[in-house]
């Protein structure tokens, strides 16, 4: 039997806020445990919380950035349950009346595009972590993540299997990134993803039975933890089994899920409006506010590069996969107004370095002017494209500019084509024999020549003119 | 007369005046505590020694010329806000020994204020009750007759005014809490409009209706307390931002061509003849004033404690969530989690806070919600609406605070049902949002204070104090004092 996956994604992402989404506290990582926390994320008697109006309009931006439509009023609901690092028993979050709904994204699926439904993005607040003694029967509670921001981005169930599953969640992250409201940082947690999966025969309406996914850690985790799902309920299915509606946990380790709640151990929440917040009102004036502050978005970036620079969709990929990459691009394209070699470059050497020191394109030393100047020389013939594979080396290395590169290690190119016609004849002197088999058709040797000069120049010999005259004066 | 016997505007004239100090009134009220909360029990905590150096502090302001609306009066503290420093208990075995590292904002604006806190009173366990029954401290007794009731669940903060015990105190209400113990202890009592006193710091039992508010000997002082107390709170999102007005400004004014809304819903049987009477004079009283009285409907009266046993139970079921023995307050030993929340829950709360919280968290659940809070919350909006009607026919609305005189310690505590009807007159107004004042209109046969009530619309506090400072002043309620 042929089956077909469904698989709906729910996406909790951090916001990049200063402090938490109630109280002032600080949202940074790593911070000695509960040395961020006050009492109002610490759920102490009789403290109330106050919304940070900064986490409504990063939710904003994201709702605006998948096209959903944003609802003029949304309210905080709490949601019940006793856990330890949960410190209030309850989570604020949103439930009846989200912040935003009905939105899609749009991914390149088989050549062709497809939407995938988004459901509703809402926000939340973020529980503490627990740290278990791996020596005694003892935990512990770090509620420095308590209240941390966080948004939910809900899908429908569009997506038909691992892969878009994944291409999905890399273009969710990609714009996250890219609006500046998550760091994405998955294995810090800032950017986490369940997943509900069903399958059903093909052709058939009605959604199997669907399991969900936790744990799931990196994308790569994700596609391989819903690849399996996928085998695992075609197993049961194919061998007369029914799935069963429950929780399932990811191990990486092992590579397999396994079971973690079935439905019946499901909590009841009791979610109600909390009734320490008042309504959210967002109104045309500040959505208009929000959109006017939305920087380019990386699909429409890709679509300018691609028709305003002339180069491939591979390419305009590449550089648009980093806002700072593709201004980066920009800039220089901006100066030197050579896309295809602007890219070239960035893409080849200068992302090789970057990527050998684990740095990113804001910690490159190379300015983009520098980068640009040097393209322009190329052009110029000042310098060979040989010459500028050790330039853009030893830029990057000192954070010089090209014209001090040069200078220091006299790299200019020779263009004088009277000192070059010396050099060759005297190279032709030295090697009678070489010339006599050439003339005699040995056309091979012509690149010896060329070595010839390249060397007795220290590479510095303009190559085209070396060959002009090679090929006249070896003729003679 | 003795200081502590005085009002606040008396003990504020006589220290313009030099006459007295901030430690003179602080010792006097203290020897009185000395002398009767024995057998009043109207404190979990006195604060003797933080008193006479809070006092000692605001006499070297006073000397001087810094004097403000509160120097050197003592006030006490229900047991529901928190004092940093200070352990806030909330009348509970689960938070005994927990101590806050922040002040309640009441408490920090009323320390601006001058004011100098003498202890932290008695209350039923997280606000639960009609009593001060159900503390976990034991019950706090009515100075009119140490065999009964205060009320409750303020009933420690309306004892030690009506005791003496201090000048004035600090309460909350969130279905008659303040204004039904006024009643029954014979002082005045006033819960304001929701939104218009800071509930930051106010321990939450049901935060959509809880208020603080103030107990005092009369109507002025509840105008000086009211200048204190209101006011808009940026850490509270339910603060509403609007200018408060000098309340004690409208202390003193006639209330000549008023309306004053009779609602006939509230005259139905099993009110107690001798608080029927009491009431029918007052409304006599109104009319010697030069208001008129008129008869208004509030059709769905009957609803209110339907809806309110199903609201406010919701919202305490979540709020008291956080007591679990993690973080603060008591802990059952126990050797694995579920275990230790189970034991910390039993043990740590009394049975009315279970009986709520069972009847909150059973409103809530999946396949519920709909028949029982949202329908709440539906006819509360509809009790609302029955208020913004009738106050467009009346300026003011009278009723009695409770249908019964107090009642003796024990009678009810068997019979919960029995106890929430003791708070039938008082519960629309939380429901609705609206601020309302009891005050002595006069005593049984048997000597027990009786409480009138007015109600005004949202923010009308002004109103409020307007018409009972001219009753207070036309009706002439004979000025008894408890024998203790």
């Amino acid at each position: 039997m042929e089956f077909e996956t469904v698989i709906g994604l729910e996406v909790h992402a951090q916001m990049l806020t200063e402090t938490k989404i109630f109280c002032s506290c600080s949202t940074k990582f790593g911070a000695a445990p509960n040395s961020h926390t006050c009492p109002i994320c610490l759920g102490m008697p009789g403290v109330l919380p106050v919304l940070n109006k900064k986490v409504v309009e990063y939710a904003m931006k994201m709702a605006l950035a998948t096209n959903c439509a944003i609802n003029p009023t949304c309210e905080f609901a709490r949601k019940n349950y006793f856990y330890p690092d949960l410190p209030k028993g309850y989570q604020i979050s949103q439930y009846a009346y989200p912040l935003a709904e009905h939105g899609w994204l749009e991914l390149e699926v088989n050549g062709g595009k497809k939407r995938i439904g988004i459901t509703r993005i809402h926000m939340e607040e973020d529980a503490g972590k627990l740290l278990h003694d791996e020596h005694n029967p003892v935990s512990y509670v770090d509620l420095n993540r308590t209240g941390v921001p966080l948004i939910e981005i809900v899908s429908e169930p569009d997506i038909r299997g691992a892969e878009e599953a994944a291409d999905y969640l890399k273009r969710l992250h990609e714009i996250l990134v890219y609006l500046e409201i998550c760091d994405g940082n998955m294995e810090e947690g800032s950017f986490r993803c369940d997943a509900n999966v069903s399958i059903r025969p093909k052709g058939q309406k009605e959604f199997g039975t669907r399991a969900e996914l936790k744990n799931m850690n990196s994308f790569r985790n994700v596609q391989r933890g819903l690849e399996y799902e996928i085998k695992r309920q075609q197993y049961i299915v194919e061998n007369g089994g029914t799935i069963v509606q429950e929780t399932r946990l990811w191990d990486d380790a092992q590579g397999v899920t396994n079971s973690m709640r079935g439905k019946e151990e499901a909590h009841d929440y009791r979610y109600f409006p909390d009734p320490d917040l008042v309504p959210v009102i967002v109104d045309e004036a500040w959505i208009g506010k929000i959109r006017a502050d939305m920087p380019e978005l990386p699909q429409a970036k890709r679509e300018r590069f691609i028709s305003e620079y002339q180069i491939s969709a591979y390419d305009a990929g590449v550089l648009t996969s980093e806002k700072a990459l593709a201004g980066y691009f920009e800039e220089v394209v901006a100066i030197c107004a050579k896309p295809k070699q602007a890219g070239n470059w960035l893409m080849g050497d200068v992302m090789k370095f970057l990527n050998e020191d684990k740095k990113t394109i804001r910690e490159c030393p190379i300015t983009a002017a520098s980068l640009a100047e040097m393209i322009n020389l190329i052009d110029a013939g000042t310098i060979s494209g040989k010459m500028a594979k050790d330039i853009v080396e030893e830029m990057y290395q000192s954070g010089k500019n090209p014209r001090e590169v040069i200078a220091e290690k006299g790299m200019v190119q020779i263009t004088d084509e009277a000192a070059l016609a010396k050099t060759i004849s005297s190279i032709i002197d030295a090697n009678p024999q070489q010339l006599a088999d050439y003339r005699a058709g040995k056309e091979k040797l012509f690149g010896f020549f060329v070595g010839q000069v390249m060397k007795a120049t220290q590479g510095k010999a303009n190559p085209q003119i070396v060959n002009d005259l090679l090929k006249k004066m070896l003729a003679k | 007369m003795e200081l502590y016997q005085s009002t606040i505007h008396e003990l504020q004239d006589k220290i313009k005046e030099g006459k007295t100090t901030a430690t003179a009134i602080t010792k006097s009220v203290l020897q009185r505590i000395d002398a009767v909360e024995e057998k009043v029990h109207s404190y979990i905590r006195v604060m003797k020694d933080e008193a006479l150096s809070a006092a000692a502090e605001a006499d070297k302001e006073i000397k001087k010329g810094n004097i403000k609306p509160l120097s050197g009066i003592s006030i006490a503290l229900k047991d529901i806000v928190c004092t940093k420093g200070i352990a806030t208990t909330c009348g509970s075995h689960i938070l005994h020994n927990f101590v806050p590292p922040y002040d309640a904002s009441v408490v920090e604006k009323l320390r601006a204020a001058g004011a100098i806190f003498v202890g932290k009173t008695n209350m039923d366990e997280f606000a639960m009750g009609s009593s001060t029954e159900t503390s976990y401290f034991g019950p706090t007794r009515n100075p009119w007759d140490l065999e009964r009731i205060p009320g409750g669940s303020s009933g420690g903060s309306a004892a030690a005014v009506a005791a003496d015990e201090c000048v004035a105190s600090i309460g909350s209400d969130t279905g008659g809490s303040i204004r039904q113990p006024a009643a029954l202890c014979g002082i005045v009592g006033m819960k304001p409009t929701y939104g218009r006193v800071s509930r930051f710091g106010l321990i939450a039992f049901a935060s959509s209706l809880d208020q603080i508010g103030p107990f005092t000997k009369d109507v002025e002082d509840c105008a000086i307390m009211m200048n204190v107390l209101a006011g808009y709170d940026r850490r509270e999102s339910t603060s509403v931002n609007i200018d408060v007005p000098d309340y004690r400004q409208f202390a003193g004014r006639d209330i000549k061509g008023w309306k004053i809304g009779i609602p006939k819903e509230y005259f139905v049987e099993g009110i107690d003849p001798e608080v029927k009477a009491a009431i029918e004079a007052s409304i006599k009283t109104m009319e010697k004033c030069g208001a008129q009285s008129v008869e208004i409907s509030l059709p769905h009266t009957q609803y209110c404690l339907a809806v309110y046993y199903i609201i406010a139970p919701a919202e305490a079921s979540s709020n008291l969530a956080r007591y679990d023995g993690v973080k603060y307050g008591f802990r059952a030993p126990a050797s694995e989690l579920l275990d230790m929340y189970k034991k910390t829950r039993m043990q740590g709360f009394g049975a009315e806070v279970k009986r709520r919280i069972m009847i909150g968290t059973y409103a809530l659940s999946a396949g519920y919600y709909d028949a029982y809070y949202k329908k709440a919350s539906q006819v509360r909006a509809l009790i609302k609406k029955d208020f913004e009607e009738a106050f467009k026919k009346c300026d003011v609305i009278l009723t009695p605070t409770t249908p019964t005189p107090a009642f003796k310690i024990g009678e009810k505590t068997d019979n919960p049902l029995q106890m929430y009807l003791s708070d039938i007159f008082t519960i629309s107004t939380n429901l609705a949002g609206i601020p309302g004042i009891s005050l002595p209109c006069g005593f049984t046969k048997s000597g027990l204070p009786v409480g009138v009530q007015f109600l005004a619309g949202h923010f009308q506090e002004g109103k409020l104090i307007q018409v009972a400072s001219a009753y207070e002043r036309k009706a002439q309620i004979e000025k008894r004092r408890p024998k203790l």
